[in-house]
């Protein structure tokens, strides 16, 4: 009998959709190996039981929740106290990646990894030291133009680009509909470009980085999710060096950050060159118009081999070595 | 996020090698009516309105329990026995005429007295029938006049054949009739072409309100004076609380109104059948529109709907919703005075919705991600302009909670409000738009 695969989608973040989207498609290439009994559940409160009950217990899982408590650890902590296999980062890798602010700081200890200048603030900063003092005292230390968004979250949902200061007031309530705390942080001009990274099983590889660009200019939820929307241009038109550049830096950020099987990266490639780390994704958007399925196809894999030999590999492992050492 | 202004590409890299992904490689051939058909982040909210841990005011969903699904099954299921090979074969373009003459039973509650089953169109549902008639009307930019909000659905047909829609206003009365004079005329002077008047006159979607018998008569005249047609949506007219039906404009005038109605909201929506009375011109020419875009509508859907008919009291079951839908709406309204008795409402006399105004300065649709984290949704005034107003509004619907989850998801609606006031106060960006009054 094949080993059972849990898919984990949906839930109740705000990603939900895209979520649904991901776990189903991932399905759709594991059973079209023919090596798993591939299962998919829409997260809720009998997820527990589900687990545990012996008819329905899988042999490995793997989340595809995004948003909340899918990307911040909370669901892999369950696994890991069940015991259970599962494909993607640990806990607490997720617990800090899925922190912006936090991820920020870790990867800019590793020297040579640059990040925008920003500030992490609640929304209760502004209620105790006053709006419009907080606002000038942000817009003089960064300078415009400014990003707006949740320190945790994604597909760009509550993020603004502010160029003019008299934006940021609705800017920031845009933002706090989404969560009650704002990373704002000068926005970099430049090329975006995500890198992602896989381990197949025999090695962890960083796919070549590949160039966003969209007819608006802005990569925000519409032109994310609108088939065609987007061109992706693989590898990024950028210099070889830039290239490589992007590529190491990704992986220093993934190895720093405690990573394990499957991460996005993304990037902006500054006017003068320089890769600016944004974001690290522990559970990257795996729909049909996600980045790195894409990416992955115009790499040369069959999506059907590659999650089937990632799904191995993690089952594999587990069998050797329980949750406790696995971390790594 | 990329700037706009810039080179999306370093200067001077190399391009040679690099390979486009395209996620549809079609993108550029669709047609211009197929782009504003693009993800959104609130349809996407929506996703996780459909989970039972959140309250959803937002869809206007009949509730089914009440209906006789045992022996509904029986009896269906005798139907294909006997009728197998008739209900899954094609069948006519303009309906089954056994369901007709039923549905000539149904319009007479509404006072339509004179028609006859072959002046009844069946379609897919009354989308299928807004589709139908918009394409048989109008050239785009041609104009329909709409009353101000707007049906959704409505506004996403008409956008689809890139007609101009004219908002006319209501009041507590429904459709103002020097509003929708003044429509006319303003189009006109413009050389602008006129096609159709639409209208929800009973308990209207979104607004909740009802046109008075009075301005019935009066926009008819105006129609007949301008030569409007008159395109009259009526998903909700026997659902009313008040013990009576309101006269359909179609009663009042067989020659210059095309009626639509549905089963959706007082029997099943799953079943997709709706029907259309028209006038013999457009009739014909709708049973042709229907053929050629889906052949002929279900005939499994009739005839299961024809069961339900020959063998159910549907008057009774029909008075069931109505008392039940009554007592949803007064949990509702009774509930709104309770928590956001700062908040502005018609309290309807019928139908489904409660169209909800929110205190200066919240934008319901910014609004909605708070509401969706505590568990709770509605549907933004803005869904129902095709103009980016209505933020200041919301559409409720009592239809499908009961009356506990109807008052537990206005009492979380209030907490979301309270803190999304309190957002907008600090950061000054109350927006002080002064909408028409519904």
């Amino acid at each position: 009998m094949n080993p059972r695969v849990l898919i984990l989608c949906g839930g109740l973040s705000h990603e939900r959709d895209v979520s649904l989207s991901s776990g189903h498609r991932v399905a759709g290439f594991l059973e079209e190996s023919g090596q798993w009994t591939v299962d998919v559940h829409d997260v809720d409160s009998t997820l527990v039981d589900y687990l545990t009950d012996p008819a329905t217990r899988p042999d490995v899982v793997w989340p595809l929740l995004h948003g909340s408590y899918g990307e911040d650890g909370s669901i892999r902590d369950v696994l890991e106290m069940l015991d259970l296999p599962y494909i993607g980062s640990r806990a607490k890798a997720s617990t800090l990646a899925w922190n912006k602010p936090v991820a920020k700081n870790i990867v800019r200890k590793i020297g040579r990894v640059h990040t925008p200048h920003s500030v992490t603030l609640p929304q209760d900063v502004f209620r105790e030291l006053g709006v419009q003092s907080i606002i000038r005292l942000v817009v003089d230390a960064l300078g415009l133009p400014l990003i707006v968004k949740p320190h945790k979250g994604g597909s760009a949902l509550g993020c603004t680009v502010v160029r003019e200061a008299e934006h940021m007031p609705q800017a920031l309530v845009d933002c706090f509909a989404y969560g009650d705390t704002a990373l704002i942080e000068h926005f970099v001009e430049g090329t975006e470009v995500s890198v992602s990274i896989l381990d197949t099983g025999d090695e962890i590889i960083a796919l070549p980085p590949i160039e966003i660009s969209t007819p608006s200019g802005v990569y925000d939820y519409s032109e994310r999710y609108t088939p065609g929307a987007t061109e992706f241009i693989v590898p990024a038109r950028l210099y070889e060096e830039t290239l490589e550049r992007v590529k190491e830096d990704a992986l220093s950020a993934y190895q720093v950050l405690g990573l394990r099987d499957i991460a996005r990266m993304d990037f902006i490639v500054d006017l003068d060159g320089t890769p600016q780390f944004m974001e690290a994704n522990v559970t990257p958007g795996m729909t049909d118009v996600s980045i790195l399925p894409r990416e992955a196809v115009a790499a040369g894999f069959n999506l059907s081999e590659l999650y089937s030999r990632m799904v191995r590999a993690v089952l594999d492992e587990h069998r050797n070595v329980p949750h406790e050492a696995t971390s790594r | 996020m990329t700037n706009p202004t810039q080179p999306n590409s370093q200067p001077n890299a190399q391009p040679n090698s690099a390979h486009v992904i395209k996620n549809d490689p079609w993108f550029g051939s669709y047609a211009s009516r197929a782009e504003d058909m693009r993800a959104s982040e609130i349809r996407a909210l929506f996703a996780v309105a459909s989970r039972p841990e959140v309250v959803s005011l937002a869809g206007g969903m009949p509730y089914l329990e009440y209906l006789p699904f045992d022996e509904l099954s029986e009896l269906v299921a005798k139907m294909l026995r006997e009728q197998g090979t008739k209900a899954w074969q094609y069948g006519s373009a303009q309906g089954d005429p056994h369901l007709r003459e039923r549905i000539l039973d149904i319009v007479r509650l509404e006072g339509i007295t004179d028609a006859q089953a072959d002046d009844v169109v069946i379609t897919n549902g009354s989308q299928n029938g807004l589709d139908l008639i918009t394409r048989l009307m109008c050239d785009p930019g041609d104009v329909i006049i709409a009353e101000d909000p707007n049906y959704v659905g409505a506004l996403g047909v008409f956008k689809s054949f890139q007609t101009e829609v004219i908002n006319a206003h209501m009041d507590a009365d429904g459709l103002i009739p020097e509003s929708f004079e003044e429509a006319i005329r303003g189009a006109r002077a413009q050389g602008k072409r006129v096609k159709f008047l639409y209208t929800v006159p009973n308990f209207h979607n979104p607004a909740g309100v009802t046109m008075s018998i009075e301005r019935r008569a009066r926009i008819l005249e105006i129609a007949r004076k301008y030569h409007v047609l008159v395109v009259e949506d009526n998903p909700y007219g026997l659902l009313s609380f008040e013990n009576k039906t309101y006269p359909a404009l179609r009663s009042m005038d067989a020659e210059n109104v095309v009626y639509l109605s549905s089963f959706s909201k007082i029997i099943a929506p799953g079943m997709r059948v709706a029907w259309m009375i028209a006038p013999p011109g457009i009739r014909h020419k709708l049973v042709l529109a229907n053929e050629s875009s889906i052949l002929s509508p279900s005939n499994m859907s009739q005839m299961t709907i024809s069961t339900y008919l020959d063998n159910f009291d549907w008057k009774k079951q029909i008075e069931d919703y109505r008392g039940m839908y009554k007592s949803r709406c007064e949990a509702m309204d009774e509930a709104l005075r309770t928590y956001m008795p700062y908040c502005s409402w018609n309290k309807p006399k019928g139908g489904f919705y409660i169209w909800l105004k929110i205190p200066e300065g919240l934008d319901a649709k910014a609004m909605l991600p708070r509401a969706i984290t505590a568990r709770v949704a509605y549907v933004s005034g803005t869904a129902f302009y095709d103009t980016g107003e209505g933020a200041d509004h919301m559409r409720l619907s009592f239809c499908y909670p009961t009356e506990e989850r109807i008052r537990e998801g206005i009492r979380r609606l209030s907490t979301v409000m309270d803190d999304e006031l309190a957002t907008v106060e600090l950061f000054g960006t109350a927006k002080h738009d002064t909408p028409h009054e519904a």
